[in-house]
């Protein structure tokens, strides 16, 4: 290691919220053409004190260093001067902009009064080239992929001059191809003189890329070690504070009937595009089907379609044998469908209601609930209690607003609520996103448990780890189209990312 | 009692309160930059409405409307929709009272009254429930087409007024037979215009609580107005709660016109602009945190300023416009509770921080 | 129908739709920045009041052909006083918008009418005054039925054309405009990039204040020459639609704003046709706003619309 100072050194920060420390006097420094991750939980700190860094938020106390001279960085404006840049894990990209109107925002270059389209887009296109990064200066970003989106956020990093680059969870939405082009990038950009801090709960890529990782937990910094002197389960040990296993433990499966049946079905969205094309497959009772793929394959209109939130054009959609397609979505419930929707704050909950509301969200109109148009208030709020206890979702009362919840009891609300109604099918989507590991498992749990008392899962998530662990047989979605079915043991990563990818069909040898 | 308790505990009252005195130190600035006495105006405000039991009638008459168009854009809104259009829904409601009232004269009094009754709420409701139509199915923001139904109410009001109901010679209908006038209070009151649409207006609002918190459909709405995208997820069909929310709100603003024509005036002019009841109602609404009884409330105090205001022109020569800016006032420091906030840290401070400890 | 009067008609659209061009290029500005601005009604109040105070105070000095310009710029000045008010209620506050936009027409409404019967020893319009007056174009001007229509018209009319154009200039082709539409669509977006997304929002707002301002201006300074309460009826919400009906773009909006300007001038010349006297007058009045819903029912929904518009920014949820 050199003598000059670290690139980054920051020296016992300490954030606090109402309520929390989010970071407990914190120090970590960065060395120049470093990667350095930072490893932990959903809500251990790491994006806080990512955001103190950048400038979004200021430390309650400690200091930040740059290249050996303290700073204060007081806004994002700051922080791109003195050279830091950060890939946001939520895209900060506007949607009907070009890429190069996205990436010159805020610096652009001027001809006269007007902005010089013509030289930004040159620039931009330069340092394509330099970075290997591909990128169309004048596509629109609705139009290119989620991949390409992220080269975008870090060549606006780039473009401002950045040396420090802060990846926030960026395999996130990637397939595992993207992921490895990714990682190249990543070299490439050490390669050129830069240093990154890169934000992950990913265990395999750190040891893929990352010379050193320190890991958080709870707003305290458990430890800094180098990659090569570690291994995955002595992280995995250090974040989560316990000895964890990620495999999940369960039974071979005892499979029945066909439950749910989709047949050649087809739908369009409001321009007439093609979103679920041809699409068919079935889910039988005590089995968890896996629809694995990348983001915006026609997953949740696949969910949608299903659920009778949206009309499809042709083809059927069968539960126990019944039609279903384009029915409400209260007469598909009624057909023992249950629903964990993939945004719980948008689709799963009324944050505004109690508990104790939403846990009748979809059952008020029926007996005992309902008596004569009444609402039957103290069979509502027993139900609710029963259903907390049962579930242990951590609430101070059952009336108090499910907005005050935290993500994992919120979560733990709308399972016990879809489960309770007794299911023959239960649907899932992205149950464990945002969640910390404790809440995983328990979320993974309950869709196994549910499968062993002979119900259908279909269980749709981004993360190939839970795809793997908690199906037993996967289907892969590609622009609304299943292109392939496997069995989990007898696939892996490269395989299914090369079918998310749509480059292969029905995976090899391996095929069902 | 714990409800109680707990109902005082919370700031939602506070907010109003201050925004309330506020708005009045507003208006008492704006009369001292234009040269009047704040508080010999404020004075004869409130003289106007307790001088005299006339005086008081008279008040509670001119509250009567604004209770149901509170309640009216109050409704609406617990189910997230922005009823702009109450004017128009009243004048609706006042021509269907006008129409039934002349023109089935024949019919016995005790049919009459509940008939024009009726039919002004079924159409105040219908016309309303245009705008909620629109949104529901093509999605067309309920403001801008409640504000241009209100045109298209007034000028097919004075069309029907004008080509069967009018007097010739005159701008105005035929006296309409229907009353709805408490006439046994006239004594009490020194004949004051009172009638029974402050009953109804009453009745009205505990309509509306125990709708929206104790029925299923209320239930319903309510998960419709907080997050319409969880209430479809749960099976609810919104665009049915969205077309039933601004008929129910109609409604209430079209019984407003029945009262208003069947209880005070007696017939129905051809009115040159906008009457103003649904701008009011609005005011209203956002002044009674768009709960049934804080509209009342609301409508009580607004009643009283509206009202008062005849005085303090007449008796401090200020005019009567003024009240429109301490309502903006009083609804702008609603809107923006974070001034209120503001303005009251220095108490809260305290109470905040021993919470947090 | 002879070329004279379609000449004369056509003149009339544009001196109906001058204001609404004005009123709908600052929702534009406020809109695009993510601010809904229902108070486009009230702030066309602030500016015509303005204007016809400003305007007669002038005139009453001595300075008769400055006199309108004078208004136009008192206008410019009281609706951007106007728009403040919502600016902070709505930025800095986080005053749900479409509430504030509605305070703002209360404001207008009560505030003019008091300063009027202030100034005026209480009457119920400000005294009358001359106000613009027509400008022929030299030659263009001489044009047969088009020199009519286009080149004999308010100086104000004029000013509303090339206001479309450089509104549209400015949004689509400075860095001003890129900065305001990103607030709008992606406030963190442009936050992190060091955009100060309230400071463009206060910009925007402002600039609708402004132009509305004018837009209410130019009806009393070319149409009513006084300021009463029905000066203002309804044509701020007509703006509104205008915007929306030209899908936030200035071009769109000026072929709206001509549109509704037209349905407007139709009034003056349905009676000339036989066939209207069977048509009630109220129906002849009811068209710009029916026609307001149709077009708004048949035109694309809120899917061009800006995707923050309405939603205040905080920056701890970014």
């Amino acid at each position: 290691m050199s003598a000059a100072a670290p690139v980054v050194e920051l020296k016992q920060i300490t954030k606090r919220f109402p309520g929390i420390v989010a970071n407990d006097s914190i120090s970590l420094t960065l060395e120049k053409g470093e990667i350095h991750a930072l490893l932990g939980e959903n809500g251990a700190g790491k994006s806080t004190l990512m955001n103190i860094v950048f400038g979004l938020y200021q430390p309650d106390e400690g200091s930040i260093e740059i290249g050996g001279k303290p700073v204060i960085i007081d806004s994002p404006n700051k922080a791109i001067e003195l050279g830091i840049g950060m890939v946001h894990q939520h895209f900060k990209l506007v949607d009907p902009f070009t890429v190069t109107e996205n990436i010159i925002l805020g610096t652009e270059p001027k001809k006269g009064l007007k902005i010089d389209y013509k030289s930004a887009a040159e620039q931009v296109r330069k340092l394509s080239e330099l970075y290997g990064l591909q990128v169309d200066p004048h596509a629109r970003i609705h139009d290119i992929s989620v991949g390409m989106q992220q080269r975008v956020e870090i060549m606006k990093t780039l473009y401002r001059g950045a040396d420090i680059l802060i990846f926030d969870e960026p395999t996130a939405v990637l397939t595992p191809q993207e992921i490895n082009e990714l990682m190249a990038i990543m070299k490439r950009l050490v390669a050129e003189g830069k240093s990154i801090i890169l934000i992950t709960h990913k265990l395999k890529e750190i040891m893929t890329i990352a010379d050193r990782v320190t890991i958080i937990r709870r707003g305290k910094v458990i430890d800094t070690v180098r990659t090569s002197e570690t291994n995955p389960n002595d992280l995995a040990e250090k974040m989560v504070g316990r000895g964890v296993t990620f495999k999940v433990d369960k039974q071979p499966p005892n499979i029945g009937k066909a439950v749910l049946k989709l047949d050649g079905v087809n739908s369009k969205n409001k321009e007439g595009i093609s979103v679920l094309n041809n699409l068919s497959f079935e889910v039988k009772a005590g089995e968890i089907l896996g629809i694995a793929g990348v983001d915006g394959n026609g997953q949740s209109e696949l969910i949608q379609a299903i659920t009778g939130l949206r009309k499809i054009d042709s083809g059927s959609i069968t539960m126990e044998g019944k039609e279903i397609a384009n029915l409400s979505p209260r007469k598909i419930t009624e057909k023992n469908v249950s629903h964990i929707p993939e945004d719980r704050h948008k689709h799963g909950l009324v944050l505004d209601f109690t508990v104790s509301e939403n846990m009748v969200l979809e059952t008020y109109y029926r007996s005992p609930y309902n008596r004569n148009g009444f609402m039957n208030k103290d069979i509502i709020d027993k139900h609710a209690e029963k259903l907390i206890r049962e579930f242990d979702v951590r609430t101070p009362s059952i009336h108090t607003s499910a907005r005050s919840l935290s993500g994992g009891n919120q979560q733990k609300a709308i399972i016990a609520r879809e489960i309770e109604k007794n299911p023959s099918l239960l649907i899932a989507a992205q149950p464990t996103r945002g969640l910390d590991v404790g809440a995983i498992e328990f979320v993974q749990k309950q869709l196994i448990a549910q499968r062993d008392q002979g119900k259908a899962v279909l269980l749709v998530s981004f993360e190939l780890d839970e795809i793997m662990n908690v199906s037993d047989r996967i289907a892969v979605i590609y622009e609304g189209h299943i292109v392939g079915e496997v069995y989990p043991e007898n696939t892996n990563d490269q395989e299914l990312g090369l079918m998310m990818a749509g480059s292969l069909k029905q995976g090899g040898n391996s095929g069902v | 009692m714990f409800k109680l308790k707990k109902i005082f505990a919370t700031d939602s009252y506070i907010v109003p309160v201050v925004a309330i005195l506020l708005g009045l130190l507003v208006g008492a600035a704006v009369m001292l930059i234009g040269g009047y006495d704040p508080v010999a105006s404020y004075r004869a405000l409130f003289n106007r409405v307790f001088g005299s039991p006339y005086d008081f009638g008279e008040a509670i008459r001119e509250m009567t409307p604004l209770m149901l168009t509170g309640l009216s854009v109050a409704f609406a809104f617990r189910s997230g929709m922005f009823n702009i259009g109450a004017d128009g829904q009243v004048l609706i409601g006042m021509t269907a009272a006008s129409v039934i009232g002349i023109k089935l004269a024949g019919v016995p009094t005790f049919l009459l009254v509940p008939l024009a009754v009726i039919g002004a709420g079924l159409f105040g409701g219908l016309w309303a429930g245009i705008a909620g139509y629109l949104k529901a199915k093509r999605g067309i923001n309920e403001v801008i087409t409640t504000i241009m139904l209100n045109w298209v109410a007034l000028y097919l009001a004075n069309y029907i007024v004008r080509t069967f109901l009018l007097i010739p010679g005159q701008n105005r209908s035929e006296d309409i037979p229907a009353s709805m006038s408490l006439t046994f209070l006239n004594s009490v009151f020194d004949n004051a215009r009172l009638h029974w649409g402050t009953v109804i207006a009453l009745a009205a609002a505990v309509f509306f609580y125990v709708y929206l918190w104790k029925t299923k459909q209320g239930f319903e709405m309510r998960a419709v107005g907080l997050n319409p995208h969880a209430a479809e997820y749960a099976g609810m069909n919104v665009g049915r709660n969205i077309i039933k929310s601004m008929f129910i709100a109609g409604v209430f603003a079209g019984l407003a016109g029945a009262g208003e024509v069947l209880g005070v005036f007696h017939y129905q002019s051809v009115f040159a602009g906008s009457p103003g009841y649904g701008f009011d109602g609005i005011a209203v609404a956002l002044l009674g945190i768009t709960h049934p009884f804080g509209v009342i409330l609301a409508a009580i105090l607004y009643g009283m300023l509206t009202y008062g205001s005849a005085g303090m022109s007449f008796d401090a020569n200020v005019p009567p416009e003024l009240i429109r800016i301490v309502i903006g006032s009083i609804i702008f420091f609603i809107a923006a509770q974070g001034i209120v906030r503001w303005v009251l840290k220095p108490f809260y401070f305290k109470r905040k921080k021993e919470k947090v400890l | 129908m002879d070329l004279l009067t379609l000449g004369q008609m056509l003149n009339t659209t544009l001196v109906f739709s001058t204001a609404l061009i004005f009123a709908a290029l600052g929702g534009i500005f406020s809109e695009r920045s993510g601010v809904v601005n229902i108070g486009l009604e009230g702030l066309m109040m602030f500016g015509a009041f303005a204007a016809a105070v400003g305007g007669y105070y002038a005139q009453d000095a001595g300075y008769e052909t400055m006199a309108p310009w004078i208004g136009v710029l008192c206008a410019m000045a009281v609706g951007m006083i106007g728009s403040l008010i919502h600016a902070v209620a709505s930025i800095t506050f986080k005053a749900d918008q479409t509430i504030s936009g509605t305070v703002i027409n209360f404001l207008a409404a009560g505030s003019t009418l008091y300063l009027v019967k202030l100034l005026f020893e209480g009457a119920g319009e400000t005294p009358l005054i001359d106000g613009f007056s027509k400008y022929p174009i030299p030659l263009l001007s001489q044009i047969p039925v088009l020199g009519q229509g286009l080149f004999n018209n308010y100086p104000t009319t004029y000013l509303a054309i090339i206001l479309v154009v450089v509104v549209y200039f400015l949004l689509f082709k400075t860095p001003f405009g890129l900065r305001l539409r990103a607030v709008g669509e992606h406030p963190s977006a442009a936050d992190t990039l060091g955009v100060n997304v309230n400071r463009m929002r206060y910009i925007g707002v402002m600039l609708s204040g402004m132009l509305a301002g004018i837009g209410g201006a130019t009806i009393t300074l070319t149409t009513t020459g006084t300021f009463a309460h029905n000066t203002i009826s309804g044509q701020g919400f007509i703006a509104i639609a205008a915007m929306i009906f030209g899908k936030w773009n200035p071009l769109g909006a000026f072929g709206a704003a001509v549109f509704f300007g037209f349905s407007q001038a139709i009034r003056n010349y349905v009676q000339m046709f036989g066939w209207s006297q069977s048509i009630p007058q109220e129906f002849i009045y009811m068209i710009p706003y029916v026609l307001t819903i149709i077009v708004l029912v048949s035109a694309v929904g809120r899917s061009s619309a800006p995707s923050a518009l309405g939603q205040p920014y905080d920056p701890s949820k970014r």
